[in-house]
């Protein structure tokens, strides 16, 4: 019964939440209800026994990702630039292409094919399973190449994503290493006769 | 224990929030970003629950992947921001059009 009522909590906040994103005008304001929607959702991973994943949750997006967002609002001073001119416009096509979607999904996931008496797993693991542990030894054999994979990704996008953003300043002084190193000692070092 | 079909609802509201604030917020590309991690959510989500009632971890690995694309995708995308702005001192979608000649 707690479980439930957990479960609607964390469940209709985050739907709330969402709608709070779209909605607000400012987009910091924006940030901070996507923020509440994946405090929520992590509540959900908790509540589906994946305790590394709604961690994992909070740090990489709350506390990662989040914030590079904000960083960049407040850097390019969108706040108030970017004004929301006939969003109305809109609406209509796109709220309707939602509306079916949804309406679909829900049909579907309501349908009793994904009813409880069909699945292998009804109840809660014990706390002798640790899923940290459990998807750690997963992770490091089975997906072994898809692990590296992501590392790579990752590496990319952060090359990527300095080189993209790097800016060469004239009035600066920079280190020529490459000058540095094949220097003589010819080109530095006069000898004067006393 | 909550049966599978709700933790599906909440998904599918999450994925059609997120479709209705792309077609919403189409000249804020900061907030297209944020719809997109919306959808990106609602998909986890729904591999986390699929995830847990087929007693299979593939799922939430699946779900470890997508957050590193998604991490990957936004440091990417905020970083080509950054430098467009530097470029024309403005993030408006409808000035994002001098690649048509």
């Amino acid at each position: 019964m707690l479980e439930t009522g957990f479960f609607y909590l964390f469940g209709g906040l985050a739907v709330l939440s969402a709608l709070g994103v779209i909605i607000s005008n400012n987009t910091m304001y924006s940030v901070m209800w996507l923020i509440l929607c994946f405090f929520n959702a992590s509540g959900l991973f908790f509540l589906l026994d994946a305790e590394f994943l709604g961690v994992v949750l909070v740090l990489i997006y709350v506390g990662a990702v989040m914030v590079l967002f904000m960083f960049v609002i407040m850097m390019l001073e969108v706040n108030r630039a970017v004004k929301r001119e006939g969003w109305l416009q809109y609406l209509p096509v796109g709220g309707m292409i939602a509306l079916i979607l949804f309406i679909e999904l829900v049909a579907a996931s309501t349908s009793g094919i994904f009813g409880s008496e069909k699945m292998a797993m009804m109840a809660h693991y014990g706390s002798e399973v640790n899923n940290t542990v459990e998807i750690g030894k997963v992770l490091y054999t089975e997906f072994l190449l898809g692990f590296e994979i992501a590392a790579i990704i990752l590496l990319v996008a952060l090359v990527g994503a300095i080189v993209l953003t790097i800016r060469e300043r004239k009035d600066a002084k920079y280190q020529n290493i490459s000058e540095q190193v094949k220097v003589r000692k010819e080109e530095r070092l006069r000898k004067v006769s006393m | 224990m909550v049966p599978l079909s709700d933790f599906l609802v909440v998904g599918a509201a999450l994925f059609s929030i997120g479709i209705v604030g792309l077609f919403l917020n189409r000249k804020n590309v900061i907030t297209i970003l944020m719809c997109i991690e919306l959808m990106l959510l609602a998909v986890n989500i729904n591999f986390t629950a699929f995830s847990h009632f087929l007693g299979n971890l593939d799922g939430q690995i699946m779900v470890f992947f997508v957050l590193t694309v998604a991490a990957a995708e936004v440091a990417v995308g905020l970083a080509i921001l950054v430098a467009y702005y530097r470029q024309r001192r403005s993030i408006a979608v409808e000035d994002i059009n001098t690649l048509q000649g």
